[in-house]
């Protein structure tokens, strides 16, 4: 087996286990272990783990303020920005503000994107030309999967309030405008599909990306795939209980946990592939998310002429002092007419 | 060392080797790296391990501990650098990095996907200081530090120009800049560093700049360059060294004053001080601006960066003003207040004693850029400029990508272009290419060496490309910069890419540019050529 047959393979097997492992085990009337006990076990490890985690990045200092300055910096009064220009090398907390609503809402960096290709040129002596152009797919496959992934987590908000609060209906009511279909059809089911398979086919199509992916990276992917898949075939095909659900989860919520009667096993798998993505979630790359918002060549404003850093381990270091410098070449800088601090003995003598 | 030809070269794959990529080991060739520091620059500034060794060797003499020593380097650094920890953590390999390098776009070497140049480090951490990585290996990117990996490091680690390019793509920031300074120092930890890098540090920390000039050989120099400004203009332009009592410290690279072409920057220079009457000085002690030592750790770059201020503060100078320099002025813009601790109260805000202009921006950290400087003498009308004396140069603008991308300097020069230059003489390279976007020169961050000229010639590919097109297209013959390690590499670039341009500095242009009262009838650019329309060549050009 090759790296990248490996790593998919480790990957496919890891999420197949995991769907077999809560099958058998609900089969074999584990509901109380995986209703109950893994997903409030998999809520511990999440929110502790990013705790920690988040914790631990914040107990590092950030010695220098280095905000990678993507525009014009703030510097003569006359001097032209536009609001990208503000947005992209901020001023000062405020435009910082600015740029991080702009990077996590919106990906902005990712919107940056360009290709570049080496395509022949017969005009050119070396025969070959670098061409580059906007590249806007792995910004809309990104932004894609994460909306529409937010937009299902919100919908799901209904099973854990009673009665459902009247934004998340909405939401589920604007989500389900296409009504083509009888349940209601979700617009976001068949995006994070899409997107999903987007984000796994570029990684599998392209030779330099399959070449630095990891299991770490399919694993993500494929598990979340199982969760959607899961979702959609209980949504539209193999319908469950969904009041049962509802009173599994509202027990949950009320830290008064019940097993209902009449859910199905394929819930149970949805359920705890959900968990294992929660616990994973701290200890993978899934970390970028809050990462994000700690990110210095992001966070920090371009200001570091006019706003003084403090680097809190900042420490005296050797250097060559002036003096020591002088001692070197004093008769050398004399005899070429460089000022000095201490005139040479030599020329004294010489004076006399 | 004979060098294959640009077609050659520009016969790059993309298409990575059939093995993963931990078990494919870096090829020395020659050519594509750079010689082992000697000893001797390493005693010269304390550093460890000083040893005589050799890159193409088998056995590079590391010492017994030397495993312990960069394991024990990277937890201090995890602690110490918010940034190194978090790049670890939070990398999502989603490869929109990898296209941006100009390394990986001028070899196609995987490994030089910063993405990938990452991993190289990232795996060891994921290894030594995560659990996961710990308990799952190769699966999540973890693997164990050897020879092979720390041969690894070095060898793309230098192959990496710091030029933040893939920073600006990362969705998230990731700086793989930051991650090779880190690597760096943790390679000089064991006594692993490059020849080029270190002598210039050693010199520049010893004698006062790069170039290693004692101060009657710099004042030389520089007064050679005043004679020649003399000759072309008929203008006195003095040269002032270590004066105390000057309103302003002049600090320039080394580049500046030392070689063509960046020494008819210097030539600019001192015509527009000359012009202007700045009560200025430089200094033999702080000669550099420039910062090879932020090339290999940030220690050193506080070593060799203290000098401006120490000097600045004997010579009792008001405010310092600095020449064209990239990294100089990341150094300068993002760590040298950081580094001195607290405000430079020695120094008072900077004020322009010509148009009474207070640069706001810098009323902290105390030093102007020599283009807000131009620009702001510029716009209060105080230069008398000829553009028609550089009617011969169709000029381009390469971002230098420090002051691009660590400090975000674009309008000054280019306003500075569009009044010593005729109308419709500029032109600007693909849009992808220049500003934020700009590509790096290759030779950047300590490795503009003879002896990895192919590895040189590679990573400026993009950066020459783009150049290319403007020239085919407009016909453009000069690429401006703001660079001195710009104007001590793109020559060599260019020369190999498109012999048909030539590297200027803006200041120069300003100087060629200059109306004095008195002066010679200029029939010659700072460089002895011929202007268009003027003197004897005026028929001949007309003729064409």
């Amino acid at each position: 087996m090759n790296f990248t047959q490996r790593h998919i393979t480790v990957a496919l097997a890891a999420v197949l286990g995991l769907i077999a492992v809560a099958y058998v085990g609900v089969q074999g009337n584990l509901q109380l272990l995986f209703g109950v006990v893994v997903p409030y076990l998999a809520l511990l490890i999440f929110f502790e783990g990013i705790i920690y985690r988040v914790i631990k990045w914040a107990r590092s200092p950030v010695p220098f303020k280095i905000p990678t300055t993507a525009g014009q910096v703030k510097s003569l009064p006359w001097i032209p920005r536009t609001l990208g220009d503000k947005l992209d090398n901020p001023e000062n907390r405020l435009w910082v503000l600015g740029r991080m609503a702009l990077e996590v809402l919106a990906f902005r960096s990712l919107f940056r994107n360009t290709r570049t290709e080496l395509v022949p040129d017969p005009k050119f002596p070396e025969k070959a030309r670098l061409v580059h152009w906007s590249y806007k797919w792995l910004w809309l496959g990104a932004i894609a999967f994460h909306y529409a992934f937010l937009i299902i987590v919100l919908r799901h908000l209904r099973f854990f309030f009673e009665p459902t609060p009247k934004p998340i209906a909405l939401l589920g009511e604007i989500d389900g405008f296409l009504q083509f279909f009888i349940p209601t059809f979700y617009l976001t089911d068949i995006i994070i599909v899409l997107a999903l398979l987007y984000l796994l086919g570029r990684r599998l199509a392209n030779a330099n990306l399959r070449y630095i992916t990891l299991a770490s990276d399919y694993f993500p992917l494929f598990l979340i795939f199982g969760i959607v898949s899961t979702g959609i075939l209980m949504r539209y095909f193999f319908k469950t209980d969904i009041t049962a659900v509802k009173q599994l989860i509202m027990g949950l919520v009320s830290l008064k946990p019940v097993i209902p009667a009449g859910i199905s096993p394929l819930f149970y798998v949805h359920l705890f592939l959900v968990c294992v993505l929660l616990a994973y979630f701290p200890y993978s790359k899934l970390l970028h998310a809050p990462g994000v918002f700690l990110s210095p060549t992001r966070n920090l404003p371009g200001d570091n002429r006019w706003a003084l850093h403090v680097n809190p381990w900042n420490y005296p270091v050797k250097f060559h002092p002036y003096m020591e410098y002088e001692d070197q070449f004093r008769e050398a800088m004399y005899e070429a007419g460089i000022p000095v601090e201490k005139e040479p003995e030599t020329a004294e003598v010489e004076g006399e | 060392m004979s060098l294959p030809k640009p077609e050659e070269l520009a016969r790059v794959s993309y298409q990575p080797p059939a093995k993963g990529w931990m078990e494919v080991k870096p090829e020395f060739r020659p050519g594509t790296y750079c010689n082992a520091a000697a000893p001797k620059w390493l005693e010269w500034i304390d550093y460890p391990f000083p040893r005589q060794w050799s890159v193409a060797d088998e056995d590079w003499q590391l010492p017994a501990n030397w495993k312990e020593i960069v394991l024990a380097g990277m937890e201090d650094r995890l602690a110490r650098f918010r940034s190194l920890k978090l790049f670890f953590d939070i990398c999502v390999r989603c490869g929109a990095c990898a296209d941006k390098c100009h390394f990986f776009l001028g070899t196609g070497d995987p490994k030089n996907m910063p993405v990938l140049r990452a991993e190289l480090l990232r795996s060891v951490y994921k290894r030594y200081f995560t659990r996961i990585g710990k308990a799952l290996g190769e699966l999540v990117g973890a693997r164990d530090l050897d020879e092979d990996v720390i041969k690894e490091w070095f060898f793309y680690l230098y192959q990496c120009t710091i030029c933040r390019r893939c920073s600006l793509f990362c969705p998230y920031g990731i700086d793989m800049a930051e991650m090779t300074l880190l690597g760096r120092e943790m390679l000089a930890s064991v006594g692993l560093n490059i020849d080029w890098a270190l002598a210039s540090v050693a010199q520049c920390y010893e004698k006062g700049s790069h170039i290693g000039a004692t101060p009657q050989a710099l004042k030389d120099m520089m007064e050679f360059l005043a004679e020649e400004n003399e000759r072309i203009t008929g203008i006195k332009t003095p040269v002032y060294l270590n004066r105390k009592g000057a309103e302003v410290l002049v600090v320039v690279p080394s580049g500046d004053y030392f070689a063509d072409p960046g020494t008819y920057t210097f030539m600019g220079y001192l015509l527009l001080f000359t012009y202007i009457g700045l009560d200025y000085t430089f200094s033999t002690y702080a000669a550099e601006g420039g910062n090879f030592g932020w090339f290999v750790s940030h220690e050193m770059g506080k070593r060799l960066n203290a000098k401006i201020y120490e000097e600045a503060k004997r010579l009792k100078v008001k405010w310092i003003l600095g020449g064209e320099c990239g990294h100089m002025w990341r150094v300068c813009n993002q760590y040298m207040p950081t580094y001195y601790g607290e405000v430079p109260t020695f120094l008072e805000e900077p004020v322009s004693p010509i148009t009474g202009t207070k640069f706001e921006n810098a009323k902290v950290h105390r030093m102007v850029h020599i283009s807000e400087f131009t620009a702001d003498l510029i716009r209060h009308g105080k230069l008398n400029l000829d553009p028609q004396r550089n009617a011969h140069i169709k000029l381009t603008f390469h971002d230098s990508c420090n002051t691009a991308r660590g400090m975000g300097i674009f309008e000054e020069p280019r306003y500075i272009i569009q009044h010593v230059l005729p109308e419709g003489h500029f032109f600007e390279m693909p849009p992808h290419t220049i500003r934020e976007k700009t590509f790096c020169c290759g030779s950047s961050s300590g490795i503009n060496a003879n002896e990895n000229m192919e590895l040189r010639m590679q990573g400026g590919f993009a950066r020459a490309n783009a150049l290319r097109y403007v020239h085919e297209r407009y016909g453009v013959n000069h690429m401006g910069c703001i660079c001195a390690l710009d104007r001590a590499t793109l020559p060599t670039l260019v020369q190999y890419w498109v012999p048909e341009v030539e590297i200027t500095g803006i200041t120069e242009l300003v100087g060629n540019a200059l109306v004095f009262e008195g002066e010679l009838e200029r029939t010659t650019d700072l460089r002895d050529r011929d202007l268009v329309g003027f003197g004897e060549q005026e028929g001949g050009e007309e003729e064409e």
